[in-house]
């Protein structure tokens, strides 16, 4: 056990715990930021997804101990009250079915977005590996048009 | 999270903290009685209640897992009770007998609610007219709702709802009221977002597994590594040691440990020494494979179903024989299995996923022995089910664990486990032989079907009065069950799901054999059903079923010249009383792979409540169709199964999801049918077929690799 400061949605916060703890159980249970999912544990399915320093990132396969001065930054960070390009397109579409992935796949899209502000068809297949079981990949990819015509750039 | 208690027995609080705070009462007397015991708050019936501010308050009875019912329930009851979408809560109802069948499965809420909710949001219309007409003293035919106010016609007077509340909860219950005519519906049929959308995108607490209490411990499991094994001791001297875990007890077949985090009960649970007994036969795919070629090669004793005489038709004559399989599947839902279960003092409170509430709570009654009204059960949002959460097992679980460990769990299974632990999309194969006549029509069809099943063998692989029963004159369908000690159950479209594709694909087949346009000979062989059916009545309806056939046929331009590297595949369906047909498109690429780049699909579901959410749970059908029948495979060996995680049990991801997913429904006024589940059938058949045309090569068993055709 030890105890490690971590920068969390733009605050610093305070965590005992294990080394091999990794950040998708600290979010969850330690800071009970519960947006953050778990469906794998493997870094397969993309539900975890948060973003260090901008980029996506799997946190169910990231320990606390190397978290360091990476800025985390989890949906519920991500805007203030689901005001982000990508948070308003998703209601727009209507993309959610069961919804629990979405937010694993809106961190993965929002990242994206703000590294290619227009994303082809081949780029978006590249970029979204998250998995989503009920199907909502169609809607996903309109989605990412749709933010990108709203101008995440800006 | 809902904290729910029956404080007495004709008045329930509701507290949706999640939902910012609301509080709302509503009373639990029968329809008959004046709802006088609801004070200010007018609550006719456990559906909807208003108070005196206005705010209206649905209650949505049937567990969501996705299939948008929580939005297309409330949708039902606003448009009847004339109020508007925009300004009504919607809260998930617990369990509460006054909402009857509380169920997700089968494809059957909107179907089986739309009446009777209806008539729910009616009565309160009603009442609330009554109440103004007489707080007017005006004839209340003269009155009129609309948006939440009701109107007084000759005078243009007008009372809010909430205004009205206090007077109408003095009111007797009408036993029938007149519901709306159909064409004054303002918000059946149009296009509503999911209700939970804001709370989805900004991750806020919805699910089971983001349930939080005082002094709640979260518990991970050692369960057993194959079926077959049974927990026969433990050592849990290491388990002990870990930081944070608290205590280590035995429920039932499984070893659980209780920690502070999820974290400390897996690592806890990982260095748990458990001994596991081998107390039946560890079955291999293998061996069922083998099983299965000796069913599909011998008739069943009793056949499903049997016209004419195949053994006739199919003597000297060319016979066309195939012989389609698929494999078992997982429900891996997103969201692994839990449930917060805190069972004190002989008391249980239950909070977590299930589509069979009422299931999981006389089941919890008998495992723990304590009586089913000392135990409370609410449901949260739900990461999918699919038919995983037909089963009770993960809240037995929890419940046991609660009451031995004498604290409130959160009890979740590892992803390891779900796979190990799940009740599988069951293998099955089937063997096909059929025969063309000489006028070049389809003589005789013998389908000979092999299902993995329960222990008391009883399966069925093939739907007997399915199409194309009763169009063919000599038609022949069995069935075998293998009995197993593997556990398997409903996945979306259970037997659909299989028969669908054997069935469309060696249509297919046919249609080529016979030179026929596929979608034609569908046609062909309705016609027949139509003019001359044969045996017993199938279980379509023909007209239907062709009205999808049109719809999807012109959508896709099917039989219409398309560019050099696209082909087309065509498959339809009839379940869970809907009609789907699909015409699946792919592109031959560059490198000469496959990609499936559209699908069109036509649905007839009669009326349709959502546009939006029915349009999405085809279109998610249709991909999560695609998925399995181009990745997704359980096998086991000797008893535990091979595809552990996300890793070796594989899913489509983006890059191989269709570009576009086309959905269109056929209008129509018919009472509203199921759409959970009869937009995936077809996809896996359409796939396959568009994938003969484009190569020549025809893939009778799933799941196929696109990449690698």
């Amino acid at each position: 056990m030890a105890t490690y400061k971590i920068s969390v949605n733009n605050k610093l916060m305070t965590v005992d715990a294990d080394a091999d703890t990794p950040l998708l159980w600290v979010l969850r249970d330690h800071l009970n930021l519960v947006g953050t999912k778990f469906g794998c544990g493997i870094a397969q399915c993309g539900a975890c997804t948060v973003h260090i320093n901008g980029s996506a990132v799997r946190s169910c396969s990231m320990p606390i101990a190397s978290v360091g001065d990476y800025k985390v930054t989890t949906i519920e960070g991500l805007s203030v009250d689901g005001t982000h390009p990508v948070q308003k397109a998703w209601s727009e579409i209507d993309v959610p079915q069961c919804g629990y992935c979405q937010a694993g796949q809106i961190m993965a899209a929002a990242a994206l977005l703000k590294k290619n502000p227009h994303p082809t068809d081949n780029d978006i297949d590249a970029a979204i590996t998250n998995i989503c079981r009920c199907g909502t990949h169609y809607r996903i990819r309109k989605a990412i048009h749709t933010a990108a015509m709203e101008g995440v750039a800006k | 999270m809902i904290d729910q208690s029956f404080s007495r027995r004709d008045f329930v609080k509701v507290s949706a903290i999640a939902g910012g705070g609301i509080m709302v009462g509503f009373s639990l007397l029968s329809d008959a009685e004046p709802a006088k015991h609801a004070g200010t708050i007018f609550s006719p019936n456990a559906y909807v209640s208003i108070d005196a501010d206005g705010l209206v308050t649905l209650m949505s009875p049937n567990p969501e897992i996705g299939q948008g019912v929580k939005t297309a329930l409330p949708m039902i009851l606003a448009e009847e009770l004339d109020v508007q979408w925009d300004k009504v809560a919607v809260e998930m109802a617990p369990l509460d007998p006054r909402f009857g069948q509380q169920m997700a499965g089968g494809s059957g809420a909107v179907r089986g609610r739309f009446m009777p909710i209806r008539n729910a949001g009616a009565t309160a219309r009603v009442m609330l007219i009554s109440a103004a007409a007489q707080q007017w003293a005006v004839s209340e035919d003269d009155c009129y709702a609309e948006n939440g106010v009701v109107i007084h016609k000759p005078t243009g007077k007008k009372l809010g709802y909430g205004e009205l509340s206090a007077k109408a909860a003095l009111l007797p219950v009408p036993t029938t009221v007149k519901l709306k005519d159909p064409k004054d519906f303002k918000i059946i049929g149009t296009r509503v977002h999911n209700v939970d959308n804001h709370k989805i995108i900004t991750g806020q607490p919805l699910y089971g597994i983001d349930t939080r209490r005082e002094g709640m411990l979260y518990a991970v499991s050692a369960r057993p590594p194959a079926f077959g094994k049974t927990l026969k001791s433990f050592d849990d001297t290491e388990a002990r040691k870990v930081t944070g875990v608290k205590n280590v007890v035995k429920a039932g077949n499984v070893v659980a440990v209780l920690a502070t985090s999820t974290w400390a009960a897996r690592k806890g649970r990982d260095v748990l020494k458990v001994v596991w007994d081998d107390t039946s036969k560890l079955e291999s795919t293998s061996d069922h494979d083998l099983a299965f070629i000796d069913f599909i090669n011998k008739k069943a004793d009793t056949p499903s179903r049997n016209d004419g005489d195949v053994d006739a038709a199919l003597a000297n004559t060319k016979v066309i024989e195939a012989v389609y399989e698929v494999p078992a599947l997982s429900h891996a839902n997103m969201e692994p299995l839990n449930f917060f279960a805190d069972v004190r003092d002989g008391k249980v409170e239950l909070y977590g996923p299930t589509q069979v509430p009422s299931n999981l709570r006389s089941a919890v009654s008998k495992a723990l022995n304590i009586p089913q009204e000392n135990i409370t059960l609410s449901m949260p949002r739900q990461g999918g089910g699919f038919g995983r959460k037909l089963q009770t097992d993960n809240g037995v679980e929890a419940a046991l664990i609660s009451q031995a460990a004498k604290v409130p769990v959160q009890m979740l299974w590892m992803r390891e486990d779900d796979m190990q632990g799940d009740f599988y999309r069951p293998a099955t194969a089937f063997k096909y032989r059929a025969a063309i006549g000489p006028d070049n029509t389809i003589a005789a069809w013998h389908v000979n079907g092999a299902v993995l099943a329960a222990a008391n063998g009883r399966g069925n692989a093939t739907i007997p009065n399915g199409f194309p029963a009763a169009s063919i004159p000599n038609f022949r369908s069995d069935n075998h069950g293998l009995p197993s000690n593997i556990q398997t159950g409903a996945w979306r479209a259970p037997t659909s799901n299989a028969a669908c594709f054997a069935d469309e694909s060696f249509l297919d087949e046919l249609a080529y054999e016979m030179k026929k346009d596929p979608v034609a000979l569908h046609l062909e062989l309705l016609e027949k059903c139509k003019n001359q059916p044969v045996g017993n009545k199938p279980n379509y309806d023909v007209a239907k079923l062709k009205s999808v056939i049109d719809l999807v046929t012109e959508m896709s331009g099917w039989g219409k010249k398309k560019a050099p590297n696209v082909y087309q595949g065509f498959a339809t369906h009839f379940s869970f009383s809907t009609y789907a047909a699909h015409v699946a498109e792919v592109t031959k690429k560059a490198d000469g792979t496959l990609r499936v780049t559209k699908v069109y699909c036509a649905v007839n579901c009669g009326r349709v409540v959502n546009q939006s959410g029915a349009e999405n749970q085809v279109e998610g059908a249709i991909v999560d169709g695609l998925s399995h029948a181009m990745f997704s495979k359980v096998t086991f060996n000797k008893g535990a199964v091979e595809q552990t995680n996300f890793h070796t049990y594989k899913f489509l991801r983006m890059k191989d999801a269709p570009i576009e997913v086309i959905v269109k429904f056929v209008p129509s006024e018919d009472a509203p049918t199921g759409l959970g589940e009869p937009g995936l059938p077809p996809t896996a058949p359409a796939v396959g077929n568009a994938i003969f045309a484009a190569t020549g090569k025809r893939y009778r068993k799933l799941p196929f690799e696109l990449g690698k055709v």
